[in-house]
């Protein structure tokens, strides 16, 4: 059965289209078109001598049975695996601290821990570059005021454990934020229910914030697995310090821009990124799918 | 999938993409080059006519104050007016060079492009063949570097500077080591031990970050370790007896720690210059000024000297940067632009300007010898006349070496496999095994023919 609009709802209809247009047209030619045009490029294969030819899925093909790619993907899941959930504690309880209003100056704290975020990757990544510096860096100078080795954060072993770190630097306040506005949103009278009842702080905290806080971590964790999977900027900077460490294939992004810069394969190049496109959505879906299985079952 | 999830996850792939998303995969617009064969240059009333046309002209440079050799060619040529623009030293610049030449527009006339990425400019068809414009001009320059701008019977860009090697080092910690200054690789290695043992400190930093300066001790040894022969076929020859040569001198050296392997052009770097943990600098001839402003501190107590040989007799050096000036196929006035380019470099007057007041170490013979350059004196190194011992090094510069037409991408690899043998402190023989193979598998998918 069909059902008629009325002639103002149509006319709302269209506003709303027009509304919406800005966006679209915006949404369109920035991120649609790229995307295709990506997707066109990856199914080619430029040769430096002999042009370009239609290689169906090769690149992709390509990609899967490349190990510095793999290599690269396995290391951003490593990130994923460590620092997220590090990461993501340390913010919670930042937050739930911020939250039970029992500390002292609570606007400076919430500002320091905020302060990395608004630092650019970039700069952090040279900062710290810095602090780790073997020779000049404040803990080696410490290493040396006390007579024993300056730790290498920049070697073969450690350099994956120091771009955490400066991960975790930057982002700890910003997921801290998101979750400390969603506390903010929780009804005092739950709080005052709660004690009333005998609930402890630790127990209102696991038993009403936590819970509340869920689909908030839910985002966190999104966006933080988004961000270790595209992880660029702290390798990149630290690739000048520690060339041979970082190879080019250090992260998978890193690797799309050395295929695309320095070995002019852009068919590749695109590949590897719907790859890790591809790579993002899986594992976003199956978070998504498990917290949800979850939640029907609770 | 809630909506929001379906946004997220489409951002977090867009967001991927990004990066592959700047090129088209269409067959390369083939601006074909000016006919080799033509070994006439323009004719002098064609030339006039040209020069005399009210022309713009981009140049695509990162030397400092060009504007000096400019202002002399507009004196000169008051209808061309010339736009200068720093498109970024080096890589950065040719990827801008890349994706202008791709796109089919905002390409540059001229552009600076070292001696050892001609040859991927040339693969594409992408620069003029000067020797229509200028004549041939390798005459002018000690003999080495006609086969740096050669190839395939034509001149792809003019010489602007050079970087013949040798061997800074600092006079007063090499004395109290009671060290000589090493003449031969084998007095090298042992003074290397020595210094080392004796003073904690060492006598050199050798990167597993600069292929450039590797390659040039190759090309000093006698390797050859690329060529190209202008079409389709490419030699790669890591594993040849001379590259072995070096990399067994070296391998005892790095393996117990007498030399650094730190990084060099880093902080940490430019410190140990400065503060006397690294002794000495195996450079080039830019690099006496470059050190003057990194270890301001240590003036007078430098010295230069040729590069250790491997042989006693006469002496040969290898070459490390210098760029030249070339000419791109798509430039609409190619008169103007190998003008230009000629004129900037191979006239006298900014020709020595290049070389006395932006210290671009010069790659002409002339100016090599001119009193007003060869004569100068340089207090940073106790007096010593080092320009002309650079200038007397550049003529012992072995001839012949050649480069392969992808040398961003042999660069880049380096760092993954014979540098990280090196920083590592692995077998290098084997990581210049890795090299090779790597960059046999490239060229081969690339659609080379490998030699």
């Amino acid at each position: 059965m069909t059902r008629r609009q009325s002639p103002a709802r149509r006319r709302e209809a269209r506003a709303g289209y027009l509304f919406l247009l800005p966006f679209a047209v915006v949404f369109t030619a920035m991120l649609v078109v790229p995307l295709v045009y990506s997707a066109y490029l990856s199914l080619y294969r430029r040769q430096l001598v002999g042009g370009t030819a239609f290689v169906g899925l090769a690149n992709y093909a390509r990609a899967l049975k490349d190990q510095e790619f793999l290599a690269g993907v396995g290391r951003v899941g490593l990130v994923l695996l460590v620092q997220v959930p590090v990461m993501l504690v340390l913010a919670l309880v930042l937050a739930l601290v911020l939250d039970s209003g029992r500390l002292h100056l609570k606007r400076f704290v919430r500002l320091a821990v905020f302060v990395p975020y608004a630092v650019p990757a970039v700069i952090a990544a040279l900062m710290w570059g810095y602090l780790y510096g073997r020779d000049f860096g404040p803990f080696a100078q410490l290493a040396k005021a006390l007579g024993v080795a300056p730790f290498d954060f920049l070697g073969n072993g450690t350099m994956l454990g120091s771009i955490m770190n400066i991960v975790t630097w930057s982002f700890v306040g910003y997921n801290m934020i998101i979750m400390y506005s969603a506390l903010r949103t929780v009804p005092a009278e739950l709080y005052e229910a709660a004690r009333i009842d005998g609930a402890g702080e630790f127990q209102i905290a696991w038993s009403i914030k936590v819970p509340a806080l869920r689909p908030a971590i839910i985002l966190t964790v999104i966006f933080s697995v988004i961000g270790s999977f595209q992880l660029f900027n702290e390798p990149s900077i630290l690739r000048s310090i520690a060339p041979n460490v970082i190879t080019r294939g250090y992260t998978p992004n890193l690797y799309a821009y050395n295929q695309a810069f320095a070995a002019q394969d852009m068919n590749y190049s695109a590949a590897i990124a719907f790859l890790l496109g591809f790579v993002i959505m899986i594992v976003s879906y199956v978070f998504q799918l498990t917290t949800r299985r979850k939640a029907a079952a609770a | 999938m809630t909506p929001r999830t379906l946004t997220t996850t489409a951002l977090a792939a867009l967001l991927a993409l990004g990066l592959g998303a700047c090129s088209s995969p269409s067959s390369d617009t083939t601006a074909t080059s000016a006919n080799p064969a033509t070994t006439a240059t323009t004719a002098p009333s064609d030339f006039d006519k040209a020069m005399a046309t009210p022309t713009t002209l981009t140049f695509w440079t990162w030397v400092n104050d060009i504007q000096n050799q400019i202002d002399l060619f507009t004196a000169k040529y008051p209808a061309i007016k010339v736009e200068v623009v720093n498109a970024g030293q080096g890589g950065p610049e040719y990827q801008k060079l890349r994706t202008a030449i791709e796109a089919g527009s905002g390409a540059p006339d001229v552009a600076q492009i070292e001696y050892q990425y001609l040859s991927s400019f040339r693969l594409t068809n992408d620069l003029l063949d000067l020797k229509p414009y200028v004549g041939d001009i390798t005459g002018e320059f000690p003999g080495w570097i006609a086969s740096q701008i050669g190839g395939n019977g034509g001149i792809w860009g003019v010489p602007q500077d050079t970087g013949p090697m040798g061997f800074l080092y600092r006079t007063d910690l090499l004395q109290a080591a009671g060290l000589k200054t090493p003449a031969t690789w084998a007095e090298f290695g042992t003074a290397a031990t020595a210094y080392h043992t004796a003073t904690g400190n060492y006598l050199t930093d050798m990167p597993g970050n600069d292929p450039g300066q590797l390659v040039g001790l190759f090309w000093q040894a006698g390797a050859r370790p690329f060529a190209y022969d202008g079409d389709k076929t490419v030699t790669i020859d890591l594993t040849s007896d001379k590259v072995n040569q070096v990399l067994e001198f070296w391998q005892p050296l790095v393996d117990n720690g007498a030399v650094a392997t730190d990084p060099d052009f880093t902080d940490q770097w430019y410190q140990g210059l400065a503060n006397g943990t690294y002794a000495s600098w195996l450079t080039a001839a830019w690099g006496p000024l470059f050190l003057q402003g990194t270890a301001g501190d240590t003036s007078g107590k430098w010295g230069a000297a040729p590069l250790p040989q491997w042989q006693t007799g006469a002496p040969v050096s290898g070459n490390w940067g210098g760029s030249t000036d070339a000419v791109l196929a798509s430039s609409p006035n190619p008169v103007a632009a190998a003008e230009l380019a000629r004129f900037i470099n191979l006239e006298k007057a900014p020709a020595l300007t290049l070389a006395n007041e932006q210290f671009l170490f010069p790659a002409m013979t002339s100016i090599l010898g001119a009193p007003e350059f060869a004569d100068a004196t340089s207090d940073f190194y106790g007096g010593q006349k080092v320009n002309a011992l650079f200038a007397t090094i550049s003529g012992t510069v072995s001839t012949d070496f050649e480069w392969l037409p992808f040398m961003d991408y042999v660069y880049s690899s380096f760092n993954d496999t014979l540098g990280k043998a090196w920083a590592d402190k692995t077998d290098l023989k084997a990581g210049a095994a890795a090299w090779q193979a790597d960059l046999v598998q490239y060229a081969q998918a690339q659609g080379f023919t490998v030699k």
